[in-house]
């Protein structure tokens, strides 16, 4: 079969990609549109660093097929700063080291963003849980989670 | 690889009725994308349902029972009231399977279909009395979910058909269901045993039941003598030990790195009393 050609809203931006059936939306975002932020660290849904949203809900763009996306929003990690202002969760993911390699972490800063859209007051237990999918082998989370935490409190006040 | 999106469950189910070669057909994705990738499973015909109407759609029919459509992912029923109200040990074994990502596509009907004996949500269906509505090219009928796992990996259904939802029938007063698994951490793992029970009551004695297993035979099973064990009686120690035994009579497990035969055995009686508690618990409420 021929490539199929895909119309998608990406991170508030229309764009079009030609695919081949087989190939994923997390290709199709690397190697098609030079959105490269979201990784691939498993290639099945196991690892999450390429966690994207999809018509509002968290998923792992290495289970979703590129010709899947035809009609549908996606944001990705590369929409969550705004004219070279980092996100609060990206700050405080700074602030309190949040990370070492980075591999994973554009895949936690798209989910815990979702978390937080969905949940504004979560506990230490529901962030843990909300995460379960997000695997980083550096940092041994606790760093995480406190960021994630400390970013809630932060907008809860801002509010 | 031919990726289509039909419109209508006939045209899906025309499409792989006429198909030659390796058939799926596309839902949430969540185990066909996990074999393509693995390069276990590449299908030469991929038919993705989810650009047919409703397929999104979760209803309340007016006598009370519910049908969801193929595409309702795992999220969506847990954020749905109604449902989670009427039938908690189904969305509570939905919400069992794989991390919020995976949640956010997984459907109850690729679980179903996907054939594994451990599937979360598949023991819950069955002790719910749910069934699936299968579409082929002589029309729709519905089946009862017992009735749609044959082996490891494989259903009963044949070429051309297709799954358009599952219904779950009305609540009754007095009921209550409850799914309970055992993995070896707290969370992103598969079932080494599963159990799901629904029950109704008469005053404090359960008047119908049905009990079903997952991960201990070769497919998700209901068991019969495990229902009747509890039937007619109060939940005491004497009934809960009846149910605990019947249930590991109906074990035919697999010894593997996760589960030994003689663990899951002893685990599906431990689960089956667990389960019946919240159940009762749910029904007296």
């Amino acid at each position: 079969m021929s490539n199929i050609h895909v119309n998608t809203i990406v991170n508030g931006d229309e764009v079009g990609f030609l695919c081949d059936p087989r190939e994923t939306l997390l290709d199709c975002l690397r190697d098609k549109l030079s959105l490269t932020g979201a990784k691939e660290g498993c290639g099945t849904g196991d690892c999450g660093s390429c966690s994207v949203k999809l018509d509002g809900r968290l998923v792992c763009s290495c289970l979703v097929l590129g010709a899947e996306a035809e009609g549908k929003k996606i944001e990705t990690i590369e929409g969550m700063s705004r004219d070279e202002k980092l996100h609060p969760l990206q700050e405080k993911f700074i602030e309190h080291a949040a990370l070492q390699c980075g591999i994973c972490t554009p895949g936690i800063l798209v989910a815990t963003k979702a978390l937080l859209e969905k949940n504004p007051n979560p506990s230490e237990t529901e962030v843990r849980y909300w995460l379960a999918g997000n695997l980083c082998r550096c940092t041994g989370y606790d760093k995480i989670i406190r960021a994630v935490l400390d970013t809630a409190a932060d907008l809860r006040e801002a509010k | 690889m031919q990726y289509y999106t039909p419109e209508s469950f006939s045209e899906a189910s025309e499409l792989s009725k006429n198909a030659e070669g390796i058939i799926r057909f596309l839902a949430g994705g969540t185990d066909v994308l996990v074999q393509l990738r693995a390069d276990i499973t590449t299908p030469d015909v991929l038919i993705d349902i989810k650009k047919i109407p409703d397929v999104k759609k979760i209803k309340k029919n007016p006598d009370g029972s519910w049908c969801i459509g193929a595409a309702v992912c795992g999220a969506e029923l847990n954020e749905h009231e109604g449902i989670k109200s009427d039938w908690p040990g189904v969305v509570e074994a939905v919400d069992l399977i794989g991390s919020t990502q995976i949640q956010g596509r997984a459907t109850l009907v690729g679980n179903l279909c996907n054939g594994s004996p451990a599937a979360d949500s598949v023991p819950a269906l069955m002790a719910a009395g749910a069934t699936a509505t299968v579409i082929n090219s002589s029309g729709s009928r519905e089946v009862s979910i017992e009735k749609i796992p044959h082996s490891p990996g494989r259903t009963t259904l044949g070429k051309g058909e297709v799954v358009s939802a599952i219904n779950l029938p009305a609540h009754k007063p007095n009921s209550g269901d409850a799914y309970l698994r055992l993995i070896p951490r707290t969370e992103m793992d598969i079932a080494v045993v599963g159990c799901g029970i629904n029950l109704t009551l008469e005053g404090d004695k359960i008047s119908e039941a049905r009990v079903s297993l997952g991960a201990v035979t070769p497919t998700v099973i209901l068991v019969d003598a495990a229902a009747k064990a509890i039937i007619g009686k109060q939940l005491d120690e004497q009934t809960l030990e009846a149910l605990a035994e019947a249930a590991r009579k109906a074990c035919n497990p697999i010894s593997d790195r996760r589960g030994t035969i003689e663990y899951r055995t002893h685990i599906a009686g431990v689960l089956a009393k667990r389960a019946a508690k919240i159940a009762y618990e749910r029904a007296r409420s």
